[in-house]
């Protein structure tokens, strides 16, 4: 007990004569309320204004140091780097055409490669790890149950899981849309950038295509979080939700490569992937664009439900 | 089967609700299997008690944790927390439910900072601080930037009460806060409650330790495959019964007729000599035997001991030493 005593009057904020502003005198600080209890002294008020981004931070900050992640990424960076010097050492060779050639031709186009070889598989399995792990990890190792405890709040920590897998998503389209630039810059001569339409664009336009079809496939790996996430709700443990989802992606693929199933196609995901190739016709295929990015938008809608509507009644019992 | 329910409960039975910390009404969980893990469980934790909860392993107690802090839905029945909305009464709670949980790869520090972040009313600015101040009372600030995955298990239950003491508590959910420490760790962890308890927060400890209740707790209850069967103040559940004062002497005999005449009850003869206390004062019966010239070699007073009265209510054998 005065142990206890001792260690509160330690804790009171020490009232230091220099520091008392002027308008408080001896007796208004006499007059005022008893301070709270020792314990109490920095008693919480209802709710923090930046709590959300708060959160949203730690998993962020989570997400981009854990080893593995960045693991990943480092695979992604080095896809354009060894594309594009195998590009380079056969270009030396003459009498090659096609893709080899208007790569060689133009450094911009190594990253319009790049995503076309990443964007059906790798850069699929990389975010549905992420996203797949967010709820179902942290259901595994039982942290789930403290974070709901602190209280994080289901709809809110949905809220972060998600926003995490998105910004996550963005990332791993940057990190190829970098490595790939920067390689075809060392590589390949810059300047005027050859479409697949043929026509010529200057070489700040190609920049802003690659950032347009940047933002179209980031959204595209959204859409793709979304149903990790909603699978990873379902299940404690993540490899599970993370091979649901790259189950899922496999078999688009296939219904896609079955000519009688063409009527489904429009609705599958990987389909919409590919789509950010519309950037490279002249003008810009911006109906290509939008339905695409609406396909997105229906997947996030679903998904997210989907998602919301499980968890936030679930029982958690890990 | 005793039901001590009613009359154990009585002290504050009759105190009005929002003066409990935790209130249950009816508190029902079926599992899907229609396996019933919690029974019309009807509690009421006085606030600034230290609340021991009882129960063999599999009685219930987790399941109940669980649905006090939002985890699991009650299939039926309502509990409360500090008579306010879950929401704004988990940031006043501490807890620690079924062993520590934590991210591997980070330093302990930065677990805590991870969890204070999921806290919506915990003030960023003051994190630091209060994550050195938590570590510092669980005896960890050494460990703090030493991965979480090569902690012993002592230090992860440490960490885990750590993570519970992050903010101002009104109060404390401990579900066996001594599991995996060492007699030492053990006693720090009882300390530890007992100045937590001190400055008026309430604990609910949840254990199937007889002697660690025993030990910390002013109040109790005791769960039996998912049911309630007692609850009260400690002294009430020890069911009545009397501390008793033991004499280890020679003279047997003598000292069994001066324990009479003192007025004592249930005097008892064997290879020593006891009886009931009865509000004497030990040394008052001591001065007597001495003075009646009784070589008195060996002089206890026996508290009233939880664990017979939790076997015969609970119908197994208790783990008593973990």
């Amino acid at each position: 007990m005065s142990t206890a005593e001792t260690s509160a009057t330690e804790a009171r904020p020490r009232r230091t004569p220099g520091l008392v502003p002027v308008a408080e005198t001896l007796s208004s600080a006499e007059r005022r309320p008893p301070e709270p209890e020792p314990d109490r002294l920095d008693v919480r008020p209802a709710r923090m204004p930046w709590a959300f981004w708060r959160l949203l931070g730690s998993e962020l900050g989570l997400t981009f140091r854990r080893p593995r992640n960045l693991v990943m990424l480092a695979v992604l960076a080095s896809v354009p780097v060894i594309v594009g010097v195998t590009l380079r050492i056969v270009a030396d060779d003459d009498g090659v055409g096609g893709m080899i050639a208007d790569v060689a031709g133009n450094s911009l186009m190594l990253t319009f490669v790049s995503f076309s070889f990443l964007v059906l598989l790798l850069m699929p399995i990389t975010v549905s790890v992420v996203a797949g792990d967010s709820i179902a990890g942290e259901a595994g190792t039982g942290t789930l149950r403290y974070l709901l405890a602190a209280p994080a709040g289901r709809t809110r920590l949905l809220a972060v899981k998600y926003l995490n897998a998105v910004v996550f998503g963005y990332a791993v389209t940057a990190v190829v849309a970098l490595s790939g630039l920067v390689t075809g810059l060392i590589l390949f001569p810059a300047g005027p950038v050859t479409l697949l339409s043929g026509t010529t664009v200057s070489m700040a336009e190609g920049l802003l295509r690659i950032l347009i079809s940047v933002g179209y496939i980031g959204a595209g790996m959204a859409a793709l979080a979304a149903v990790a996430l909603a699978l990873s709700v379902f299940t404690e443990v993540s490899i599970g939700a993370i091979a649901g989802t790259m189950v899922l992606v496999i078999v688009c693929q296939v219904l896609r490569a079955i000519p009688e199933l063409d009527a489904l196609a429009p609705y599958l995901l990987p389909t919409r992937f590919t789509g950010f190739d519309a950037v490279l016709r002249s003008p810009i295929d911006t109906g290509a664009l939008t339905s695409g990015l609406l396909a997105f938008g229906a997947y996030i809608t679903l998904s997210l439900s989907i998602a919301w509507a499980r968890f936030s009644g679930k029982d958690i019992t890990s | 089967m005793t039901t001590v329910t009613q009359e154990a409960g009585a002290p504050f039975g009759a105190a009005p609700p929002s003066d409990a910390a935790i209130v249950t009404k009816g508190l029902t969980k079926r599992f899907r299997g229609g396996q019933v893990a919690v029974d019309t469980l009807d509690l009421a934790v006085p606030r600034g008690s230290v609340f021991g909860f009882l129960g063999p392993n599999g009685s219930g107690k987790t399941t109940t944790i669980r649905m006090l802090l939002g985890l699991v839905a009650p299939t039926a029945g309502e509990c409360s927390l500090l008579g306010l909305p879950l929401a704004e009464a988990l940031p006043r709670v501490g807890a620690l439910v079924e062993g520590p949980a934590f991210y591997p790869y980070l330093s302990g520090e930065a677990n805590l900072r991870r969890f204070d972040a999921a806290d919506p009313t915990a003030p960023a600015g003051t994190a630091t601080r209060r994550i050195e101040r938590a570590l510092e009372r669980v005896g960890l600030t050494a460990a703090a930037g030493k991965r979480y995955r090569n902690y012993s298990l002592g230090m992860r239950q440490r960490l885990a009460i750590a993570a519970a003491l992050l903010g101002p508590r009104e109060l404390l959910i401990l579900d066996e806060p001594t599991n995996g420490l060492d007699p030492q760790g053990t006693r720090e962890v009882r300390a530890l409650v007992k100045e937590i308890a001190a400055g008026g927060t309430t604990v609910f400890v949840s254990s199937h330790l007889l002697a660690e209740v025993e030990q910390m707790c002013t109040h109790g209850a005791i769960m039996r495959t998912g049911k309630l069967v007692a609850q009260g103040t400690i002294a009430s559940l020890s069911g009545g019964r009397a501390t008793r004062v033991r004499i280890d002497t020679p003279d047997v005999a003598d000292a069994a007729r001066v324990l009479s005449e003192l007025g004592l009850a249930d005097v008892r003869v064997a290879a020593d000599v006891s009886a009931e206390l009865d509000g004497l004062a030990p040394e008052q019966v001591n001065a007597a035997l001495v003075g009646e010239g009784v070589a008195v070699r060996g002089f206890a007073v026996v508290r009233p001991s939880l664990e017979d009265v939790f076997v015969g209510l609970t119908g197994e054998g208790f783990d008593v030493d973990g």
